[in-house]
């Protein structure tokens, strides 16, 4: 018998299945993993150096750009940075809209993940229907910030602008006759959040739906049961945070334990999980899914109710309106200091964070008391579970690696950052 | 911070004159000098009022530009903008001593309660010492500052670059480092190979960084 080896491999930088671009070196013995050594970095694009050089508000749409799938809750913490040091306060429809779309993305997150778990298990159909989904509420984003992805919606005391009254519509051309374009529109006759509230009813049917196709299903089962099964403590131990963490049944969620903006207010569940294997994340994300649906469903009830401002009035930070700006010379001047200096800050650090979808997503802000963040760095949620890759890969196979890490809800743009 | 939490900070800190503890904002920060870092840390993972159980992030701060402007504002009222601008990185600027700090985040998740721990360097040479055996999660954190900031970890179980590209020179995220980076690649199809060249663009300030003394905040309204 010959010499027994070890074999290594690279996985990726480019496959589909890496979520990005990653590159793994694989040691193997036969087909058990003995070790994996990621090396990342390969999106690095220097952001936190990037905002140094820039004024505070130029930098929001740089947390679009970091997990470039859960939008808005990114830019949340770091408006909310602002907000803490200059303590300014942010009017009450303006946190009750941002915790709406903060859920918003986090429902368009976890069906990124469903079907892009399933996609690299083999099952191509649960793809096609969250990706229905997905575009509905890519609409609501575009909706009210006019991008259907890189939205640039929250600013430092509010929000941009209040919610529409109406909703774009479909337009009939040669290959959509009008009955198809009316039956599209549908929903879309009333404001912003009639069509919020329509996809909230037919959204837990959708979750049956996905739920029929995987919770019980027996390759699915056999594929993440059981696999990459971790306790609460070393969970902890090695940085985990969000339904990583959650799926271990250790109870602990940001939006309870350190509430911010309105979620002390509204009423929902905390997922868990039992084993903190893949299968549990995934139940853990179905769960979190409906009850964003459930938060959702307030914040539209809260917010029919309540008109009004959707920005502080801070004109030192908030610019002024258009039509004031060209009557009111104060304005004027306010207007024009904004957009070429733009504010400074009291000199002074803070840390704020939220509940990412994937996890906690961190800004931790050094200012000098200059138009610029003297220093940002940002908390990424994913770096730490990818950093514990290989404890969670070690004596599974080559396969598993791709479900462990498409479990783990890997975006590169906030890792590398 | 609960009560017995406190009392068990201060008591522990009470026969350590050189660690000191403020409260900011957001959460207590203690400040720590180099040589008791890993007897701190241990403790506040190992004491049953403070269990910092884990590790959430590490970052490093350089202090070279801290309080500088790149604005010559009210002398140049005359010469106009483009006079106006003095270039923080144009500029020779001293180092000062501290000049480098390692920012601890960290948490207790059955307390529910943050920590911020600070240690200042003078030289990056002068080396941490890891905590990677405390938090095993710690390790690709100092990686990143060991990659961006060139600042050494001892103890490490394996330092090395993480963030930038393979065979990069320099540490980018430190002050003196310039924005747009000192060298470009592109590939040569004659040669056919990649190609590193110092950098063409010329550094431009387009917003100059500006401090302002005359505290606007205090006149903010509140919603």
């Amino acid at each position: 018998m010959g010499e027994l080896k070890h074999y290594t491999f690279n996985f990726g930088p480019q496959h589909p299945a890496a979520h990005g671009v990653l590159r793994l070196v694989v040691e193997v013995e036969g087909e058990t993993v003995i070790s994996i050594d990621p090396h990342i970095g390969l999106l690095h694009r220097a952001t936190e150096k990037l905002m140094e050089s820039k004024p505070y508000n130029h930098s929001i749409g740089y947390m679009d750009r970091l997990d470039y799938v859960s939008i808005l809750p990114n830019e949340h913490a770091y408006v909310m940075a602002i907000e803490k040091l200059l303590k300014i306060k942010v009017p009450k429809r303006a946190q009750y809209i941002r915790v709406m779309f903060d859920e918003i993305s986090r429902i368009l997150n976890h069906l990124l993940v469903l079907g892009s778990t399933s996609l690299d298990m083999g099952a191509l159909t649960p793809w096609f229907y969250t990706f229905r989904e997905r575009e509905q509420l890519m609409d609501c984003y575009e909706a009210v910030s006019g991008a259907r992805m890189h939205a640039n919606y929250y600013r430092p005391g509010g929000v941009l602008r209040d919610l529409p009254n109406t909703m774009p519509q479909y337009e009939s051309y040669a290959w959509r006759s009008p009955a198809e374009t009316a039956s599209l529109n549908a929903n879309r006759q009333g404001s912003l959040l009639d069509y919020i509230e329509s996809f909230t009813e037919q959204f837990p049917e959708r979750c049956d739906e996905y739920e029929t196709l995987l919770t019980e299903n027996r390759i699915w089962k056999q594929r993440s049961v059981g696999i990459s099964a971790i306790d609460a403590q070393r969970a902890i131990a090695l940085g985990f945070t969000g339904p990583m963490l959650r799926s271990t049944g250790y109870a602990r969620d940001l939006r309870v334990d350190e509430p911010y903006a309105v979620y002390d207010e509204l009423s929902f569940n905390i997922a868990l999980g039992k084993t903190g294997d893949c299968y549990d994340r995934y139940l853990v994300r179905m769960a979190e899914m409906r009850e964003s649906n459930r938060i959702i469903k307030q914040c539209i009830n809260w917010l029919r109710k309540h008109p009004g401002q959707v920005i502080a009035d801070a004109p030192k930070v908030v610019p002024p309106s258009r039509l004031s700006g060209k009557e009111n010379m104060e304005e004027m001047i306010h207007q024009f200091k904004l957009f070429t200096e733009g504010y400074c800050l009291p000199e002074g650090e803070v840390y704020t964070c939220v509940e990412q979808p994937k996890g906690e997503f961190g800004v931790y802000l050094v200012s000098d008391g200059a138009n610029k963040p003297y220093r940002v760095k940002i908390r990424a949620a994913g770096y730490p579970h990818l950093s514990a890759l290989e404890a969670l890969c070690k004596g599974h196979m080559i396969s598993d690696v791709v479900v462990i890490l498409a479990s783990m809800d890997i975006v590169f743009g906030e890792i590398d950052r | 911070m609960q009560k017995p939490t406190k009392i068990a900070l201060r008591n522990y800190l009470k026969s350590r004159p050189g660690i000191q503890l403020t409260e900011n904002i957001d959460m207590p920060v203690i400040v720590c000098p180099v040589e008791d870092l890993i007897a701190l840390m241990t403790w506040l993972y190992q004491n049953d009022q403070v269990q910092a159980n884990c590790c959430v992030d590490i970052c490093v701060v350089d202090h070279l530009h801290y309080g500088l402007d790149e604005w010559v504002g009210v002398d140049a009222t005359s010469t106009g903008f483009e006079r106006a601008r003095d270039a923080l990185s144009k500029r020779d600027i001293h180092e000062k001593p501290g000049r480098y700090e390692v920012v601890y985040h960290l948490l207790s998740t059955s307390m529910n309660q943050r920590y911020r721990i600070k240690v200042k360097l003078d030289e990056p040479s002068d080396s941490v010492p890891s905590v990677t055996k405390i938090w095993p999660n710690a390790n690709w954190y100092e990686r990143e500052a060991f990659d961006l900031f060139g600042i050494r970890f001892s103890g490490h179980p394996g330092l090395r670059r993480i963030l930038t590209d393979y065979g990069f020179v320099g540490y980018p995220m430190r002050k003196d480092f310039p924005l747009e980076g000192q060298v470009e690649m592109r590939y040569d199809a004659k040669l056919e190979r990649c190609l590193y060249e110092p950098v063409q663009v010329q550094n431009r300030v387009s917003v100059p960084k500006v401090i302002r003394q005359d505290d606007q905040r205090h006149t903010m309204s509140e919603v």
